[in-house]
């Protein structure tokens, strides 16, 4: 019995669980360009299975500084990722049915590393996307590269580029508060029950 | 003595000085204050409406934004346009076609907005072309020309196109009486009485996609018809024509159109019309007219000539037409918003009639005729009228409504707009215009809802308004604020071509549909070239047809070998980019037609044939990027007989290296 999660808790993994299932189909991260020829700015939207937005106009202005073009094909995170967010929904559904706290424990820590390897390959990613640079590029700024912001905002060229969490990016970071006060709760809990 | 005289100089030159200053003062002055907080629209924002107006003698559209006056764009319609390819490319060309062939210019005198329920529904605007006559249709989501469609039997297609409140019908009624089609015109001018004709032709419209059909056209004695309107609510089937030379003048009309004290404003009942029709009374009749329409999905314009046209003979269908006179030479024939005022403009006339439509209706039915006119019967002046604006100004031509129960009026002798009361038809204020006010337009001025926040006064002279340049000016144009009761003079700003009507509406019912650009996957031109790799060029005898690509910034292919002189070289040019304004333009030296201007998405072709040897450069000449400059390349022509294989590439045909500097 001591092993068991509180209501609440356990009705809260279940809803992170839920939540997971919606980061499915709303857009995680976006990335936010902004030009004087652009006024009405472009918009890079990364979701589970792809990249949606302004790829192509993206596309079209990077080859003057020599940047790849983005393919979803060439990401093995787009095949990959919707097995994981499926993955990890499935596990909370199941961690709140067998309702025990070891499980908890153990599917937050496989959560965060989850998100910690995650950012750790974004973050490789817009280091080769920015550096990685055709040696035929028409424009050659010395010492420039593009690498775009992990998160926040940085001016490349004459882009702005504002990097934050979209709709399903917040409801991760969302689930992850909340598991991780659900594991303290019952941490504390335990440690009164000692 | 000597004392006297001069005191008597200096007495006559004080009189002589006061005398000047008595002089009126010059009334380009006459701009009170805020006028330019009024007409200020600022940097980066929107006017709140769009003002279409006809571009007269350059045969095109121009579209201003008001109230700041700056000019949005020119619409190519009747004439060529280098600076687009409109004319030029091969997918344009057959726009431009008529029964005469092709024809690079047109007189565009008069648009009308579309309409639903007598209100403008911002879909379509009409335009008419005077000389060959011809009506086209410019769609609202593209402001391109899609189809025009030739008028037979006529001759200075001047009362159009002016249509009906659901957008049912546009007309066309000619300006120049002459013999019909199916006759031999080898006639003596002098015998334009007996062999000549005016028609009115009635033009169908399709309800969801716009298409123009001629429905049919009225045979009408001969006379010079000059502007028309429709009616509209309680006069909706209706329409009104104003007539002159009802002298029946074949020369020197100045004079000999002049004589009689009225012309006519003619009514035709156009449900009757139809009427006539469905049960059969129209008469075919062999004729020759071209209708030309541009495919928005293959992006491709086609001519098609028809061969007949069907008449209805108002001489024997006798409920069709009637006869109002109209004092001496009518010119504007306006419809009030509620479609119980019907006002004529004499152009010489010291006063403005205004008929009801009501007791037109009660004449008819009591037969009121003070005789017939070459068999259609003439109502009693008296039995139209409604009432006379008593000196409201020298020479009126147009009018437009307010919406408020009042009508203004220009007055191109005595170069003014006037407002006045329809009720009781007193003049409510006068302002100057600058100068010989023309054509007058308020947004919705001529529908069932006018939005009358403005008017504009398009102007005939131009003079001192701007900045000289040599003998040849611009028109002018004024705007007036008529929000009170004073109308206020707000903007002067110079128009393109020589503007007549014009049609303004509120931004909001066009903006939003606005196309930024066409979706490639949609293009359906039988050459687009849909990606890079899909480019080819292909020889079909002494036809080469280049499939090629534009994106920014490199044509594909861009080097060519293997053209000879003599061949037809049909460049079909599709721009790749898919982004809001980036066109890219092609230009080949020596080509002796134009450029093309594509859009994005869009294919255009232009023809070549290339007549001597020697290598050809080709490039864009639409500042597309920031290597704009350099997307260009190179045609290799070689004579006529040569085996130069057929060659093309882009980024592959480079030099060859120099073994000798090898190390």
């Amino acid at each position: 019995m001591k092993n068991k999660l509180k209501p609440i808790n356990r009705l809260l993994v279940l809803i992170c669980g839920l939540g997971l299932i919606a980061v499915l189909f709303t857009p995680i991260w976006r990335i936010d360009l902004d030009a004087p020829q652009y006024p009405e700015g472009l918009s890079l939207n990364i979701h589970a299975n792809g990249l949606r937005g302004s790829v192509d106009i993206v596309n079209g202005l990077n080859h003057y500084i020599g940047m790849q073009t983005l393919h979803n094909e060439n990401f093995i995170e787009f095949t990959v990722l919707p097995y994981l967010i499926g993955f990890f929904a499935a596990l909370f559904i199941i961690v709140a049915i067998i309702n025990r706290r070891k499980f908890l424990n153990f599917a937050f820590l496989l959560f965060v590393l989850f998100g910690i390897v995650a950012m750790i390959d974004f973050w490789k990613w817009e280091y080769n996307y920015g550096h990685n640079l055709s040696p035929d590029a028409p424009i050659k700024v010395p010492g420039m590269a593009y690498q775009p912001p992990l998160i926040g905002f940085k001016q490349l060229l004459n882009f702005g580029a504002y990097s934050i969490p979209d709709i399903g990016g917040w409801i991760f970071i969302g689930v992850g508060v909340i598991l991780m006060l659900c594991v303290f709760t019952e941490f504390k809990k335990a440690k009164q029950k000692l | 003595m000597k004392k006297i005289n001069f005191s008597l100089v200096a007495l006559s030159a004080a009189v002589l000085f006061a005398m000047n200053s008595c002089k009126p003062k010059n009334a380009g002055n006459a701009v009170s204050a805020g006028a330019a907080e009024k007409a200020y629209v600022a940097p980066g924002h929107y006017d709140e409406f769009y003002n279409f107006v006809s571009g007269g003698f350059s045969g095109q559209v121009s579209v201003y934004g008001l109230p700041s006056g700056r000019l949005l764009r020119v619409i190519p319609v009747f004439s060529n346009d280098p600076q687009s390819g409109y004319g030029y490319s091969e997918e344009t060309k057959p726009m431009l076609n008529t029964s005469h062939g092709s024809i690079p210019w047109d007189d565009q005198h008069h648009l009308a907005l579309s309409q639903t329920n007598g209100e403008i529904d911002g879909r379509w605007i009409f335009a008419n072309a005077n000389n060959t006559p011809r009506v086209a249709r410019i769609d609202l989501k593209t402001f391109n020309t899609t189809e025009i469609i030739e008028l037979p039997n006529s001759a200075g297609n001047h009362s159009s196109p002016f249509i009906t409140e659901n957008t049912e019908y546009v007309v066309a009624g000619t300006r120049f009486s002459v013999p019909p089609d199916n006759v031999n015109g080898d006639v003596p001018i002098n015998s334009y009485k007996q062999n000549f004709q005016g028609t009115i032709s009635f033009i169908k419209v399709d309800k969801e996609h716009g298409g123009m059909d001629i429905a049919f056209q009225l045979n009408c004695p001969p006379v010079d018809f000059d502007l028309s309107h429709a009616g509209k609510g309680k006069s909706h089937g209706w329409f009104f024509f104003s007539c002159y030379n009802t002298e029946q003048a074949n020369t020197l009309l100045e004079v000999n159109a002049s004589q009689r004290d009225k012309d006519f404003i003619m009514a035709v009942n156009w449900k009757k019309a139809e009427e006539y029709l469905k049960a059969g009374k129209g008469k075919k009749i062999a004729t020759k007219y071209v209708h030309n329409v541009y495919d928005e999905a293959t992006q491709t314009a086609k001519s098609e000539t028809k061969n007949e046209v069907t008449v209805l003979d108002v001489k024997e269908l006798k409920d069709i037409c009637y006869f109002i006179p109209c004092p001496k030479s009518p010119h504007g024939c306006d419809v009030d918003p509620t479609g119980e005022y019907i006002v004529g403009s004499g152009k010489l006339a010291a006063l403005i009639p205004v008929f009801s439509f009501d007791k037109i209706q009660a004449a008819i039915a009591k037969k009121d005729y003070a005789g017939d006119y070459n068999g259609i019967p003439v109502i009693k002046y008296e039995s139209a009228l409604y009432g006379e604006v008593q000196k409201p100004g020298l020479g009126p031509l147009h009018t437009e409504f307010d919406g408020k129960g009042n009508a203004i009026t220009s007055f191109f002798v005595s170069s003014e707009i006037v407002k006045w009361n329809i009720k009781d038809l007193k003049v409510i204020d006068r302002q100057p215009t600058f100068y010989s006010v023309g054509h007058l337009c308020i947004p919705g001025g001529d529908t069932k809802k006018p939005n009358a926040k403005y008017v504009i006064a398009y102007n005939k002279i131009t003079k001192d308004r701007y900045l000289p340049t040599g003998p040849e000016l611009n028109q002018s144009a004024q705007l007036y604020d008529i929000s009170g009761d004073k109308m206020q003079l707000i903007l002067d700003f110079p128009t393109t071509g020589e503007p007549h009507y014009a049609q303004a509406v509120s931004a909001d019912l066009i903006k939003n549909n606005s196309v930024k650009f066409f979706k490639i996957d949609e293009n359906k031109n039988p050459y687009v070239t849909k990606g890079e790799a899909a480019s080819k060029v292909v020889r079909e005898g002494n036809k080469v047809h280049v499939y090629m690509t534009a994106i920014r910034s490199h044509f594909v292919p861009d080097n060519i070998e293997g053209i000879k002189v003599g061949d037809e070289v049909y460049f079909h040019v599709t721009n790749l980019e898919q982004d809001w304004d980036i066109p890219h333009g092609f230009g080949i030296k020596g080509a002796p037609n134009a450029e093309l201007l594509i859009m994005p998405g869009e294919t255009r072709t232009l023809k070549w044939t290339p007549e001597k040897t020697g290598i050809i450069p080709i490039y864009c000449t639409d500042f597309c990027s920031a290597l704009h400059q350099e997307m260009q390349g190179y045609v290799r022509v070689s004579p006529a007989g040569s085996n130069v294989p057929l060659l093309f590439s882009t980024g592959k045909n480079m030099p060859k290296t120099d073994s000798s500097q090898k190390k």
